[in-house]
Order: structure tokens, then sequence, then C-alpha cells
């Protein structure tokens, strides 16, 4: 059976059948989740994907943390279930406070798009089960804020708990520790500025985003077959 | 009840990185302003509310800053009000 992975659409995303399209390549079967529905529907995963939720009014993420489907990502979240937000989506996560932090405004005062190599830091996740720790990956970014700032106190923590998922090998936006992407106390809950699916294939110049989004899939339909042999 | 006009200023807090600031900053030499420093931009919000008292009022901004007009990490809020 296809893992199923619910894709969640706010007004102004723009990176959600791009995600469908690299989950469907890797034997995945993605859902699109308009944000106004109160239920993710019979879905393994959710990935909260890249974008402009809201047209980024007030702050990026913050009008969409209040939309409807945010209750039923928190449900599930709140369960247990695997839920990845990219770029915007990380954003949305961390207005939401289902992630600690913030993303600032990008250091060198410009909107980047462009490669960033990646190191991967723990595989306590879903998105990086599949990945050793210390593999460094190529996988595109595209973000003004992506700049993840936090407290002293919060980086500490992130560190001291093992959520700190990747890092960029160098640095392109200013953030604290080269944090590229970070994980909730449980580890289900993953945000990234990096986009796997924009890096689902050679010929966008790296298929390094299918590791991840390859993992995702295992992880989630290894706890499917658990929740299975359980009933 | 009382009617109050409500202005919120929200700033990025210090340290907090300001490109539109910084960029602005740089534009003012060629301008002619040679002696402005230290820009920061921010936003402004004006709206009415109706409370008990001044007080009811600012507790009723304040809640408003903090769950939304604001985010509490990078942001700061400072809220005048008067009678409408």
């Amino acid at each position: 059976m296809a893992v199923r992975v619910g894709v969640v659409m706010f007004p102004g995303s723009n990176c959600e059948h791009d995600v469908a399209e690299a989950v469907e390549s890797l034997g995945g079967e993605p859902s699109i989740v308009w944000h106004g529905d109160n239920s993710v529907g019979p879905v393994d995963a959710v990935v909260l994907p890249g974008g402009f939720a809201h047209g980024d009014y007030l702050r990026p993420g913050a009008i969409a943390r209040f939309s409807p489907i945010m209750r039923a990502v928190e449900a599930f979240a709140a369960n247990g279930g695997p839920v990845v937000g990219i770029c915007n989506g990380f954003q949305v996560l961390t207005e939401a406070r289902l992630l600690p932090g913030a993303l600032q405004k990008n250091r060198g005062l410009t909107f980047l798009c462009e490669m960033a190599e990646i190191r991967v830091v723990t595989d306590r996740t879903a998105l990086t089960a599949g990945v050793a720790p210390g593999t460094r990956l190529r996988i595109p970014i595209n973000h003004f804020e992506g700049n993840y700032t936090c407290d002293p106190e919060t980086l500490d923590l992130l560190r001291d708990e093992n959520r700190i998922v990747f890092r960029y090998v160098v640095n392109p936006n200013g953030s604290v520790g080269d944090i590229a992407g970070i994980c909730n106390a449980a580890g289900n809950v993953v945000g990234l500025m990096p986009h796997p699916e924009r890096a689902s294939d050679e010929l966008l110049g790296s298929a390094d985003g299918q590791r991840l989004l390859g993992s995702l899939l295992a992880s989630a339909g290894a706890s499917m077959q658990t929740a299975g042999a359980a009933r | 009840m009382t009617r109050f006009s409500a202005l919120v200023e929200v700033m990025l807090r210090p340290g907090i990185a300001d490109p539109q600031g910084t960029t602005i900053e740089r534009a003012l030499p060629a301008l002619g302003f040679e002696r402005i420093s230290g820009v920061r931009s921010g936003k402004s919000f004006r709206f009415e509310v109706e409370a008990a008292d001044e007080e009811a009022a600012r507790q009723e901004v304040d809640e408003l800053c903090r769950r939304f007009l604001t985010n509490p990490v990078i942001e700061d809020s400072n809220v005048t009000l008067e009678l409408a």
C-alpha cells in the first residue's frame, strides 16, 4: 500500500505540486489538502510546502497559522504523525509555535535563489532516518526570510536535545549555528529552508532531495505497518 | 464603553536584521544626507478599540500584539492610545 502524504495548500502556496510530483515519483500517494479544511484526511505524513501563504502579509506564516487546517495539523503532530515544513512551511511551523525560534530576513540583504550544500546532523527524524549523519546533500534554497534565529537558551536546548537536523556547509543567510533545519522535542515535526522537492532529479541539478523524501516515505510506511500490526 | 484610537508601531528588536533600514541608510549619502545614521524600518497599524477604560483598552491591544501583530522572537511593539 502506497504511503499517503497530505500536502497543504494555502492561498499563495506555490510548491505543493512540486512536492506532490516528487512524492509520486518515489511511489507515494500525494493528496493536496486545502487550508480551509478541518481535516488532513487519511494520510501517513503531512507536508507544508513553500510559497507565500496568504501573501506573507504581516509576516511569513503569521496568518497561515490561523487557517482551519492548522488545528488538524497540530492534532496530527501531537499524535506523533510526521510533519515537514519546507521553506514557507517552516515559517508557518515557527509562527504556529510547533517549532521554536523565527526566520528573520537574510543577513546579506538579498533574496537567495541558489544551490546550497547542507549537512545532515541527525537521523532521528522521519525525513533523515535513511541518511547517515554527516552526509552532505545539495538542495536548493529560495528565500528572503531564511535566517534562523532564537534566543541563546533555545539554541542550547536544540543542541542538547539533538534537534538541529541540518546545517549549511557554507552559511548563505546568517542563520544562527548555520542552522538549515530543526525538529521539535519528539522529532516528528521538522522544518527546513532548503527545498528537497526541487532536488528530485539530476535534470534539476541534484537528486539529493529524493533521499530525504524517500526517507520520509519509508519511515511513514514503517510506522503505518506497525500501526497495522497493532490492530 | 469608550472608543479609543490605537497606534501600534512594530519594530524589529535590536540585533535583528533589517535589510530595508540598512538599504535606506546606504542610499542617504548619495542624496546629501551625511549626518543621518541608525535607520531602522518598521510598520505601524491604526485602528479603533472599544473598552471600559484606557487600562482595559491597553490590555486588549497588548494581547493583540502578543498573539498576532508581532512575533515576539524578533519584534517589539509600542502602543499609543487616545480618545477617539
